[in-house]
């Protein structure tokens, strides 16, 4: 089957006086791994759960392969869904469970029997026919919905959190698995979670949301490179990150801020207007070099070190602000003991300007 | 919590160990003995032989089988749609529904029965009606059919509140997946959500099929003895108690109950119901189109009107002179309630003396057992939890023979007469039977009582016996109270022991005296008289019972775990 595109276009939906998305427009590509990032709250599930039909929308309309799914029910809409608890049923077998929507679908019994042997395959439970799914363990469950719902070869895959019941380990593996299968399969995929991590290393593209609102559409590198504002700086990756006014002296601006006191910017940087935050990224702060050039420069007191192994993480008092940073390490190198006065130094090109 | 064995506990446990062991057990082995025994210490299946010889026996046995799997059908048929209604839709039809899971219950079956003849009956108000304007009528109350009609129309709710309670706890995903996957309507229902819900279900229609097949008083009240519960009281109280067909007929109920209880058990416990965990919010119920809304509607009035015509018909024939042969009845009267009043003062006050004392017994009873059982590491405490549980199968008729065979002699002290010939005899027989929802009560409310809060006592320096008194029962009150009532209302309904333990009219309770009336047709009026009155204290104690628990639960906001 040739992939198709998804196309949510001014949605709108509320459940009684709260509204939970306002005006939602995606276009997403025919074979895209697109994920929804979101705090819990954030309507991400809400969306998903409304391209597979079992939430109304008020306004706007759903395209799926270009045709509008509105007003059509889940069972017609042949979009397949994961669910975050996998939702096998416990009185069938695993098999039974996978048969189910091929026999929804009157199809030949033998015809089905191939199709669920070859679904089972395809997640390495071929052997796992007659069990019964509290028998399984928790990832072989996952794998199993996932087989059940490949089985009707929906025209796009919807993940609910699928990685959320599963413990560390298996969940980094389950995530790779996720992805080889879903570039051979080149089916369309979205996939909704709430840890960012899981985002940026599975998908083509990524909708952060928030609040019922997309706050920014764009590739895992765009997100993380060029926040659009201050809720996506702070939900992907980390950021120390400050509100203040800008006053220009001679060719170069005066950051004034009320935490980190007042800082002058190097001469590149270059805020789009004077209501934005100035950002940039933990692991982008070089501790103890002292600043030449095109860089900003900031003095501190070192207040606390975090070891985490790859590097070492320090909150560094600047006047009235903390400002973290992330130092590789290397072997035999001792962290700085919490007083010892550091000089900080940004790179401009690390320095990133957001709004609200 | 570790504790060792405690004396006090043991001795307690012993104490009511040894309660059952002479009013459940005791009996209900004297029973089994008699059937299977030669008269001299032997061993015989003759009993059963002439039993099966009997052609009066065997087609007794048939009705009874066919009677109750007719009732759990019908009960099925009406309950299912019901339920599945108030779990999955958006419905405003959902208090309706609530009533008709308990009105039937407030009214024993065989005090409906008699109003069901004159709505129903061949020449009640339906088929009068019928008769006159389409030439025909319906034989709904004809023999077993008029059993099977008032059985079900009493019993459904067992299968409603069990099943509702059942489709409540699937996870709405379960429902959602099979959606996503092509799954609509009747596949979806048959497929997925009613298998998930079978445990409800199963548990329901097995109580239903126990509660049929050993009812006394309908069928008496109808007039039906081709049955077996009418034929053991038949027996016994004619040919004597001497006579071993009333005790095999015993036997074969105390097995079809048990066997009910044991399958329904063990295919839940076959199949893997274990539910994956929670995920999320309950999906919003969904709505009904116009067509299902109308359908809807149409069945819950359609089975209101039903399960309200006992109620209606009662009160009708407790305020009207003549009622046959007419659609309504003539001649408003209070004269029925006078009689009661000058005649059944007595009876009045033996319900409330025996159910009272009754479900005072119960709870005791069953605030120590829950005790024992979950806060103590007594060996064998699980025991009493399963003898209690035993009871619940036990037929009521079962055990009033049985107490009339072991206790047949028995003198209480102080000069107090037979205890066969006692009102003691009514508030044991009542508790015993009533004990397991007493006890259910009880353990569901000591479960939420957080253990730390008992902790907290004893660390404080109070000895278990001022923890209890002061803090577990306290905050069991609620659950406490609601045992206490549904003991005393399932009591004063009771009839199959009543009528077998009745030695002398004074120590009648009122379901004796409605029973009695109901023999004859002048005793109608009196005895619907009686029935309303019935109702009322019932109702009334319901009423009671939420007030009090309601007042008590700002007290309960201890730890709900």
């Amino acid at each position: 089957m040739n992939p198709v595109g998804v196309d949510v276009r001014h949605v709108a939906l509320s459940f009684g006086a709260t509204q939970v998305l306002r005006d939602i427009n995606l276009a997403i590509q025919p074979g895209e791994f697109f994920a929804l990032l979101g705090p819990s709250g954030s309507g991400k599930s809400t969306l998903l759960r409304l391209i597979a039909g079992f939430n109304q929308h008020q306004h706007g309309e759903v395209l799926v392969g270009g045709r509008d799914v509105t007003g059509t029910p889940p069972w017609k809409r042949n979009v397949g869904m994961v669910f975050q608890n996998y939702a096998l049923w416990p009185h069938m077998t695993v098999g039974q469970n996978v048969a189910f929507g091929l026999e929804a679908r009157k199809m030949p019994r033998e015809q089905i029997r191939e199709k669920v042997r070859a679904a089972l395959q395809l997640v390495d439970l071929a052997d796992y026919h007659d069990r019964r799914p509290g028998q399984l363990s928790g990832g072989q469950q996952q794998r199993v919905a996932i087989a059940r719902t490949l089985a009707i070869e929906p025209q796009v895959l919807l993940l609910d959190e699928p990685l959320s019941n599963l413990d560390a380990k298996l969940r980094t593996q389950t995530r790779q698995e996720l992805v080889r299968l879903q570039r051979r399969l080149g089916i369309t995929t979205i996939f909704v979670t709430h840890d960012q991590e899981e985002a940026l290393t599975t998908c083509h593209r990524i909708a952060v949301m928030d609040q019922g609102v997309i706050q920014q559409v764009g590739t895992p590198m765009e997100l993380f490179d060029h926040p659009a504002n201050r809720f996506v700086a702070q939900f992907v990756g980390s950021v120390n990150l400050f509100s203040g006014a800008y006053r220009a002296e001679g060719e170069r601006l005066r950051f004034v801020s009320k935490a980190l006191g007042e800082v002058l910017l190097p001469a590149s940087a270059k805020p789009p207007s004077h209501d934005v935050d100035l950002a940039f990224r933990p692991h982008a702060v070089r501790v103890g070099e002292a600043a030449t050039g095109d860089f900003l420069a900031l003095s501190g007191q070192v207040e606390h070190a975090e070891f985490l192994g790859e590097f070492l993480r320090y909150e560094i008092r600047v006047n009235e602000a903390r400002v973290t940073a992330d130092v590789p390490h290397a072997r035999g190198r001792a962290p700085l003991l919490a007083g010892t006065p550091v000089a900080l130094s940004v790179p401009a090109a690390e320095l990133r300007f957001v709004g609200a | 919590m570790q504790r060792g064995v405690h004396w006090g506990t043991a001795s307690v446990a012993l104490a009511i160990g040894a309660f059952l062991f002479v009013f459940l057990v005791a009996p209900v082995l004297a029973v089994v003995y008699t059937a299977f025994s030669d008269g001299q210490g032997g061993f015989t299946l003759a009993h059963f032989a002439s039993f099966a010889q009997i052609s009066l026996m065997r087609e007794s046995f048939a009705n009874s089988l066919y009677v109750a799997t007719t009732t759990v059908i019908l009960a099925t048929v009406i309950a299912v749609p019901l339920a599945y209604l108030t779990v999955r839709f958006q419905f405003r039809g959902a208090v309706a529904i609530q009533t008709l899971g308990v009105l039937p219950l407030v009214m024993p079956a065989f005090v409906g029965a008699a109003a069901m003849q004159l709505i129903f009956g061949r020449s009640g108000a339906v088929n009068l009606i019928l008769k006159e304007n389409f030439g025909f009528t319906l034989p709904i109350m004809e023999g077993l059919n008029g059993v099977v009609f008032v059985e079900t129309l009493h019993y459904f709710p067992f299968i409603l509140l069990n099943l509702a309670a059942s489709l409540a706890a699937i996870d709405s995903s379960m429902e959602e997946a099979a959606q996503n996957l092509g799954a609509s309507g009747w596949r979806l229902f048959r497929k997925v959500v009613f298998p998930l819900a079978l445990p409800g279900y199963i548990a329901g229609a097995s109580l239903v099929f126990i509660k049929v097949f050993d009812d006394l008083g309908t069928p008496l009240v109808l007039n039906v003895t081709n049955m077996l519960a009418p034929q053991a009281y038949l027996r016994v109280t004619s040919i004597g108690l001497e006579d071993p067909i009333g005790y095999v007929i015993c036997v074969i109920l105390v097995a079809f109950s048990i066997g009910a209880m044991a399958g329904s058990w063990w295919f839940v416990k076959r199949r893997d119901f274990a539910l994956v965990s929670r995920g999320g919010a309950q999906a919003p119920k969904r709505k009904l189109n116009g067509l299902q809304t109308a359908l809807a509607y149409g069945w819950i009035v359609g089975v209101l009107l039903l399960v309200l015509s006992p109620h209606i018909g009662l009160l009708l024939m407790s305020l009207f002179k003549v009622w046959s042969f007419s659609v309504l009845p003539e001649q408003f009267t209070l004269a029925h309630y006078a009689t009661v009043f000058a005649d059944s003062k007595q009876m009045i006050w033996n319900t409330l003396l025996y159910c009272g004392l009754a479900a005072l017994l119960d709870v005791i009873l069953g605030t120590a057992i829950a005790y024992i059982v979950l806060r103590t590491t007594l060996p064998g405490r699980q025991l009493l939890d399963h003898l209690v549980t035993v009871a619940l199968a036990m037929p009521g008729l079962v055990l009033g023979i049985g107490y009339l065979r072991t206790f047949k002699g028995w003198e209480l002290p102080f000069d107090m007469g037979a205890l066969t010939a006692s009102w003691l005899i009514f508030v044991i027989a009542y508790a015993v039977r009533r004990l397991p929802y007493a006890l259910r009560s009880c353990m569901a409310a000591l479960t939420q009582v957080h253990p730390a809060l008992e902790e907290a006592a004893e660390n404080v320096g109070a000895g278990r016996w001022r923890t209890i008194r002061r803090v577990v029962v306290p905050l069991m009150a609620g659950g406490i109270v609601a045992g206490f009532v549904t003991s005393f209302i399932t009591a004063a309904g009771e009839i199959s022991e009543t009528i077998l333990l009745t030695s002398r009219e004074s120590l009648a309770p009122m379901s004796y005296g409605i029973y009695l009336y109901f023999q004859s047709i002048a005793g109608r009026g009196p005895g619907a008289a009686l029935g309303v009155l019935a109702v009322a204290i019932v109702a009334l104690g319901t009423y009671v019972s939420h007030k009090l628990a309601a007042a008590a639960a700002p007290h309960q906001s201890g730890d709900r775990k």
